[in-house]
């Protein structure tokens, strides 16, 4: 790494000494910047390649998920994630992916840095973009045959995604 | 090993013959001027007769949960480092600052990384901000729930943070027209991931390396976290180790799934940021017992909306109110502590405060609060606060 720095500060130094007012801080290599450039926005731009099943899914789901989710991902006894829809303005609103979530990228993103809980960032892009598919699928949003990828992903739309409203507070008189 | 009171006290006069000089039972006073004292150390540590801690929520997981700073045992405005309540979504990683690096990238000229001691070398800034968790006091959406002010309002703190402004640090790496956004990234195991506006990120964001003169504490972020004053606590990012520039939010988990306010209609405002002006007793409260006579009520006001400018005291539930006594340097942004003497006469009392900020607004009251929202919001709960005194002079709420 100290090496690709060095090369790319020979490359840009000296536009970078004319306009940072300081001088201070490192220019990362392109790799080092692409290993952590893991936010998923709902574009999906930072999207990587690979492609995952709702069957491949499930089966990760079972060995993976379903201990703290449950089998079908209601049960519980952690974040449900399957089911709600049509509670939000009810007394008793069950929040789940597919009830709440507004986009579809947000599920990659999260499961993908934070899941599963002992074991963060240990899935492999395969495995996420199927385990998306597969939770997607439960909450009766993409069909039973989908394949999941880095194009198809940012087309899925969130049956909550115009549920949301900017902030209006101060709101109470 | 642990020792009460009495067996620390009664080894005490044990081994050196002290003389109790007015002491009663357990708590006979040994005479210190008769021996020499303990010796200088490296850090020092409180009392140990002095036991107020931070209060763990009952969970499964320990390392995802948090943890309620005992506000009734404070004094003054500023929360001691230790005592700072806790909000971790994976643990308390432990970050080696030598090998830490501030990555910003996206929608820059010049993408920069920054080692915690890079970062020092720009100008310092140094404010006194409070954070409060958007979840502090949600046990009170449903009515009085909290046992004492450390569970109802125990998700809220105040420090004074050294750091360098974000905007000095955009500033070396040039932040492009398109930018409107930052997306913000912790080191934890869940990689902790929120948006902020561009324009907040450059007023009066901070990247703190420092909390009540050290180091932050590896709860608090350690080396490196944000520092986003006013604003709802989970955008105060710990162990900050990425910001994208990007032109707009990324709708992270923790800013859809969560932190988000669902209304009586169905519908869920997003990026509710701002911490409305909020007041609480801490003195007297739930946990101490009132003798009849003389007291002084004490209490906490904040908003982050700016400074406060008046808390008013009532004894009688809200049907009278009184003005305390702020008690400077009153800063916007901060915890503001108040007092107003009372005496307390035996009868029916329910104490209560309410607090107004520089924009001219008044802290609701919970009927009036939930007439617009509802009790499904889950955060930004900021309501009045009361404490019944009982005839025989516990607090309870109500």
């Amino acid at each position: 790494m100290a090496c690709g720095i060095a090369i790319a500060l020979l490359a840009s130094g000296a536009t970078r000494a004319q306009a940072a007012p300081r001088g201070l801080g490192s220019v990362p290599h392109a790799a080092d910047i692409a290993a952590l450039d893991i936010a998923i926005g709902p574009r999906g731009d930072e999207l990587p390649p690979g492609a995952g099943s709702v069957a491949e899914g499930a089966a990760i789901y079972a060995g993976r998920c379903a201990a703290c989710h449950g089998a079908n991902g209601h049960e519980g006894p952690d974040m449900k994630l399957v089911g709600g829809q049509g509670t939000l303005a009810s007394a008793a609103p069950v929040l789940t992916i597919g009830s709440y979530w507004p986009y579809a990228t947000t599920l990659f993103d999260y499961i993908r840095r934070a899941m599963p809980f002992t074991a963060p960032g240990s899935l492999e892009a395969d495995d996420v973009y199927a385990l998306t598919a597969f939770l997607l699928h439960a909450n009766g949003i993409v069909a039973a045959d989908t394949v999941l990828d880095r194009a198809r992903l940012p087309t899925v739309r969130m049956p909550n995604r115009d549920g949301f409203v900017p902030d209006p507070r101060p709101d109470v008189p | 090993m642990r020792a009460s009171r009495r067996d620390f006290f009664g080894r005490v006069s044990g081994w050196l013959g002290a003389v109790a000089l007015g002491g009663v039972g357990a708590h006979a006073a040994a005479d210190t001027t008769k021996m020499q004292g303990a010796p200088v150390r490296a850090y020092g540590v409180r009392a140990a007769y002095e036991k107020a801690a931070r209060w763990l929520v009952p969970s499964r997981y320990p390392t995802s949960t948090a943890s309620f700073t005992p506000l009734a045992a404070l004094h003054g405005t500023v929360t001691p480092s230790a005592l700072h309540f806790e909000r971790h979504h994976a643990g308390v990683p432990d970050i080696d600052p030598v090998a830490h690096r501030l990555l910003v990238h996206g929608l820059v000229d010049r993408p920069l990384a920054f080692t915690v001691e890079e970062l020092g070398r720009f100008p310092v800034t140094q404010r006194q901000y409070f954070i409060e968790c958007s979840g502090n006091t949600n046990t009170e959406w449903a009515g009085p729930r909290g046992a004492d002010v450390q569970q109802t309002h125990g998700l809220m703190s105040c420090s004074e943070w050294c750091g360098v402004r974000l905007a000095e640090v955009l500033a070396e790496c040039g932040v492009q027209p398109a930018a409107a956004w930052i997306v913000f990234e912790g080191a934890d195991g869940a990689a902790m991931t929120r948006s902020l506006p561009l324009a907040k990120c450059l007023d009066d964001v901070l990247l703190a390396y420092a909390q009540n003169g050290e180091a932050l504490r590896p709860e608090q972020g350690y080396p490196l976290r944000l520092i986003v004053p006013g604003w709802e606590g989970s955008t105060h990012v710990k162990w900050l180790r990425r910001a994208k520039v990007t032109a707009e939010p990324y709708y992270t988990r923790e800013e859809t799934a969560k932190y988000t306010d669902l209304m009586p209609d169905g519908r869920a405002r997003s990026f509710s940021f701002v911490m409305e002006a909020k007041s609480v007793i801490t003195t007297p409260s739930p946990g101490s017992t009132l003798v009849r006579g003389e007291h002084e009520i004490r209490g906490l006001a904040w908003s982050g909306r700016g400074r406060i400018t008046r808390v008013e005291v009532s004894a009688d539930g809200g049907a009278s109110w009184q003005t305390a006594q702020l008690h400077g340097p009153v800063m916007p942004l901060c915890h503001t502590r108040f007092t107003l003497p009372w005496r307390w006469d035996g009868g029916p009392a329910v104490l209560a405060s309410r607090a107004t900020d520089e924009t001219g607004y008044v802290q609701p009251t919970r009927e009036a609060l939930t007439a617009v929202r509802g009790v499904r919001s889950f955060y930004h709960y900021n309501a009045i606060q009361q404490w019944r005194v009982t005839a025989s002079g516990t607090l309870e709420n109500v």
